[in-house]
């Protein structure tokens, strides 16, 4: 298949190779994602958990929103950067892994969710900020989150169970 | 090694206990069980993220105090029953790779001075009005950045234990 042609020069890179073959290279890389991912989880559980109405009652829920977002930005770009460079060591195996695929479609999932928020319901904050309870779409999105953000992470420790071993090309 | 210790003797037979080998045998307990450990952790990262943040950020305003720095403490605690029972389980699973470890002996001594820290940071947080002066502020920055370097290694402890064996 083409894809895996493509994937199979993207093994072959310089860098691919040398998170493949060396040694200290992958446990660090590996290492620097489970921190990057616990950051991420951890602070978007805070909104997640805000939005459904469950914890820090007492803030506008903007606040958490301003609160949390950068570092969910800035630990997921850690994420994303050590994660690309973790996939490129083997990435035709990982392409084969069904844990890893499903990964991927609930972190797409995500970013339309999180995306739908911001133009949705998330445009009118400022009619509900101070709500105990924000309004079903804001707590819709919370609970997408929140389901997903726990799907990935499971996923992901699956993957490391899986690993697909294909016959040499 | 030459002759078995009594360490190597009680992994030996906590590892032929029925409830070991139950954990051993069904293959998706460890990876789901790896799962709950990772997204408690990931709770109290986030805690320990604002409340570094919170801190280091209250400079010149008045200490956040217990009320809004309560929810982060809180989540911290609740996660570390969970660290407690899902690390258990993982040890009876595979006990040699934990208790014969000496990167699993480290990640247990980082926990209980995390754990002494944040009780110190909690209670001191708890007692402070206002905001408490330059040299208070200082150290409680200290304790609460601290902390979360402390959090940070016993993750990198943990994910080490599967990469450094020495028995």
């Amino acid at each position: 298949m083409w894809i895996d042609t493509l994937l199979s020069s993207l093994e072959d890179t310089p860098l691919a190779t040398a998170v493949r073959e060396n040694s200290v290279l992958f446990p660090a890389l590996e290492c620097t994602h489970v921190l990057a991912l616990t950051a991420v989880v951890g602070s978007i559980a805070m909104l997640d958990l805000r939005l459904l109405g469950w914890v820090q009652r007492s803030r506008p829920t903007s606040q958490v929103v301003a609160e949390v977002l950068p570092r969910v930005w800035l630990a997921f770009g850690v994420a994303a950067i050590t994660g690309v460079l973790l996939f490129s060591s083997n990435a035709r195996s990982y392409a084969h892994n069904n844990y890893f695929l499903a990964k991927l479609v609930f972190l797409a999932i995500l970013g339309v969710n999180m995306g739908l928020f911001h133009r949705g319901v998330g445009r009118k904050i400022g009619d509900w900020d101070t709500a105990l309870r924000p309004p079903t779409g804001a707590r819709t999105a919370g609970v997408i989150s929140l389901t997903l953000w726990i799907a990935v992470t499971l996923c992901g420790r699956f993957v490391g169970f899986t690993r697909v071993t294909l016959p040499p090309p | 090694m030459t002759n078995p210790s009594s360490l190597d003797t009680f992994c030996d037979w906590l590892k032929d206990t029925g409830f070991s080998l139950t954990l051993q045998s069904v293959e998706w307990i460890i990876p789901l069980v790896q799962t709950v450990h990772i997204l408690a952790i990931a709770a109290v990262v986030g805690a320990a993220i604002t409340l570094s943040l919170r801190v280091l950020r209250a400079k010149g305003r008045p200490q956040p105090g217990t009320r809004v720095a309560s929810t982060p403490f809180l989540a911290i605690w609740v996660a570390l029953p969970i660290l407690l029972v899902t690390g258990a389980l993982l040890v009876i699973a595979e006990p040699a790779r934990d208790l014969e470890n000496p990167v699993f002996a480290l990640k247990m001594g980082l926990v209980l001075v995390a754990v002494a820290v944040t009780f110190v940071q909690q209670a001191w947080l708890r007692r402070t009005t206002g905001d408490g002066g330059p040299v208070r502020r200082l150290l409680q920055s200290t304790l609460a950045v601290g902390s979360l370097a402390l959090w940070a290694a016993i993750i990198l402890a943990g994910r080490l234990i599967a990469y450094i064996q020495s028995f």
